[in-house]
């Protein structure tokens, strides 16, 4: 049947009305906040209240703010809390890997009938509240808690450790346990994608094991780790609240803490938002990389 | 040589690759360790948790005997009697059903005029539709508060800004799970539809909607359980007291003031989502086992 010149105008016009609701919201309630982040970091202060003044022209924009956190963070007082921002992810997503990546080989390639059970298991924590995990562990980490008397009852220390009040390795704990979930399962996607033919091929060729796991199964598993870690890392930078929970103390803070402090609990918002901005860079930059690093892989693969 | 390697057999090549174990090779005893300790770590400090939400006693660390004390029997700090905490699971589930409301019909739309509407200005949505799912919780959450401070000063912070800003990051979801599905059924039913006479919103209403409802449902329910869950951008977007939500009372009292209510208001939220992921999962499951039938009943469906 010949459709109508009506029916089709009608066709034309029906799929970017469809999508212009949905367009239109993002375009309010998501591009225009990042503009309002600029504005503010870039804007002029209120000489009375000390309160900010956005400026919305981007020809009248001052760089004060912006020059004042980059000095700081490279030479200032912010300088530690980048410092200590930086060591603390790196080494939670080393924890992650070293614990993530044995689970994520087992469940995809040697769980056998075991499989499904161990697959639900390890998804279960995406959908457990993050702050309900934290609650659970600070329960455990009490002066009285599970861990110190279990820890006593052994002889391993005779006196309750003070795990919550501002021990660094309380908080790289809690931040890659709070994490690993996000970081297996990309993980598990990957190894289970890889052909265990190539592996038989490379035990008939006579490598071993380890071998075969250095050769074989890792190289072709280093684009879900990328992304695996890409997805751990991207949050945990920008965490505030672990933070808070499992330590609450400033000897530990975070960027995410700092640009907490500086929004909501200060005057100086420029100054939150400028950390904002910096912080977005920072994590533009890693992303960049990340998506360089996949085309040259799927490149390679091709 | 007179020995041909055989090409694998055609169906070799469609199956999933299976884990392949040889005789000779040792049971991996310690991989097998790490995993199920992983998964005791990752776990049982939740049952824990959920344990001590029955205590009789006020500890959260000595077990003193089972009661629904901390969920009801008690007339001042139980959940269900303390205003706060009442207050902040009535919050949390309004946000939740006002957010599943506003996104999911707005992300359904999106998802089928993008996947079928094209040009450069639907290839810029669609990227702009993708960011907020790689944009981390705290810069969205700052970016909501300062537009809201700022610009939309007409929104006061508080409860409809939560709202807001909840849709704004639950919108990517629905997109992305009901255009997984509209790529798998494909236009053809559609354009059967339209030879046989039917107008583009025709078509749209009797066919393409009915297919999509299932996955339109799991879309909701994800949406429904990662506002629940969400603390950063209810966090920022909040004002004071009246605004809080179960996320928010577990952040602020789990060093102040703990009693196991907050952990029976931890398991209820748990329930909470527990049934929502569940109910996706079981629409999911059936959509792929009911394909077939799906299409045959739209095929009898008068037009």
């Amino acid at each position: 049947m010949a459709r109508s010149a009506a029916d089709q105008t009608q066709s034309t016009r029906l799929w970017p009305a469809l999508a212009l609701p949905g367009t239109a919201w993002l375009l309010v309630f998501f591009v225009a906040p990042f503009y309002a982040i600029a504005a503010i970091a870039f804007g002029t202060v209120d000489p009375l209240f000390g309160s900010p003044i956005p400026v919305w022209n981007p020809l009248q924009w001052q760089f004060g703010a912006l020059s004042g956190v980059v000095h700081s963070a490279l030479f200032g007082d912010l300088r530690p809390v980048f410092v200590r921002t930086f060591v603390y992810v790196a080494v939670a997503l080393t924890v992650c890997i070293l614990i993530g990546y044995p689970v994520a080989y087992y469940v995809a390639r040697l769980a056998g009938r075991r499989r499904g059970l161990l697959l639900a298991l390890i998804l279960a924590p995406w959908w457990i509240n993050y702050l309900t995990r934290m609650l659970a562990w600070i329960n455990l980490l009490q002066p009285d808690g599970y861990v110190n008397r279990a820890l006593q009852s052994v002889h391993v220390i005779s006196a309750p450790v003070d795990w919550l009040s501002g021990n660094p390795y309380t908080v790289i704990i809690a931040l890659a346990y709070g994490y690993i979930p996000f970081f297996i399962i990309p993980l598990f996607a990957t190894l289970d994608r890889i052909d265990g033919r190539l592996l038989e091929a490379s035990r008939d060729l006579g490598v071993g094991a380890a071998g075969t796991f250095w050769h074989v199964t890792l190289p072709l598993s280093r684009q879900g780790l990328l992304t695996a870690s890409a997805i751990t890392v991207l949050p945990m930078f920008g965490d505030y609240y672990t933070n808070t929970l499992v330590s609450g103390s400033p000897t530990t803070n975070m960027v995410g803490n700092q640009i907490e402090f500086y929004l909501l609990e200060s005057q100086e918002k420029a100054v939150g938002a400028a950390l904002v901005l910096v912080l977005s860079v920072l994590l533009m930059a890693l992303m960049a990389y990340y998506l360089v690093a996949t085309q040259r892989a799927s490149k390679e693969a091709v | 040589m007179t020995t041909v390697v055989a090409p694998p057999p055609e169906t070799a090549t469609v199956e999933r690759p299976r884990p392949t174990r040889r005789r000779h090779q040792r049971r991996p005893i310690v991989l097998a360790g790490i995993t199920w300790a992983y998964v005791a770590w990752s776990l049982v400090p939740v049952l824990i948790a959920v344990q001590f939400s029955f205590n009789d006693g006020r500890s959260r660390t000595t077990w003193q005997g089972a009661s629904f004390r901390w969920y009801w029997g008690d007339p001042y700090a139980s959940v269900f009697h303390n205003d706060e905490l009442r207050l902040a699971l009535t919050n949390t589930a309004r946000l939740g059903l006002l957010t599943v409301l506003i996104a999911t019909p707005l992300g359904t739309a999106l998802a089928l005029g993008l996947t079928r509407w094209r040009g450069r200005a639907s290839t810029a949505s669609n990227t702009m539709m993708l960011l907020p799912l790689a944009t981390p919780e705290i810069v969205m959450g700052s970016a909501l508060f300062l537009v809201f401070t700022n610009l939309y000063t007409v929104i006061p912070l508080g409860r409809t800004a939560q709202v807001l800003g909840h849709v704004t990051f639950s919108i990517s979801y629905v997109v992305v799970i009901v255009r997984a599905r509209l790529v798998s059924v494909g236009s053809e039913y559609e354009t059967a539809a339209r030879d046989l006479g039917a107008s583009p919103i025709q078509a749209l209403r009797t066919v393409l909607i009915p297919l999509l409802a299932p996955s339109v449902f799991a879309g909701a329910m994800v949406v429904l359980a990662s506002s629940m869950d969400d603390f950063v951008v209810s966090s920022f977007l909040q004002n004071g007291y009246s605004s809080v939500t179960v996320p928010i009372e577990l952040y602020s009292s789990t060093r102040s003031s703990p009693t196991p209510a907050l952990n029976a208001l931890a398991t209820l939220l748990l329930l909470a989502t527990v049934i929502a992921v569940t109910l996706a999962w079981l629409v999911a499951r059936r959509l792929r086992q009911a394909d077939g039938k799906t299409i045959d009943n739209l095929a009898v469906m008068d037009l």
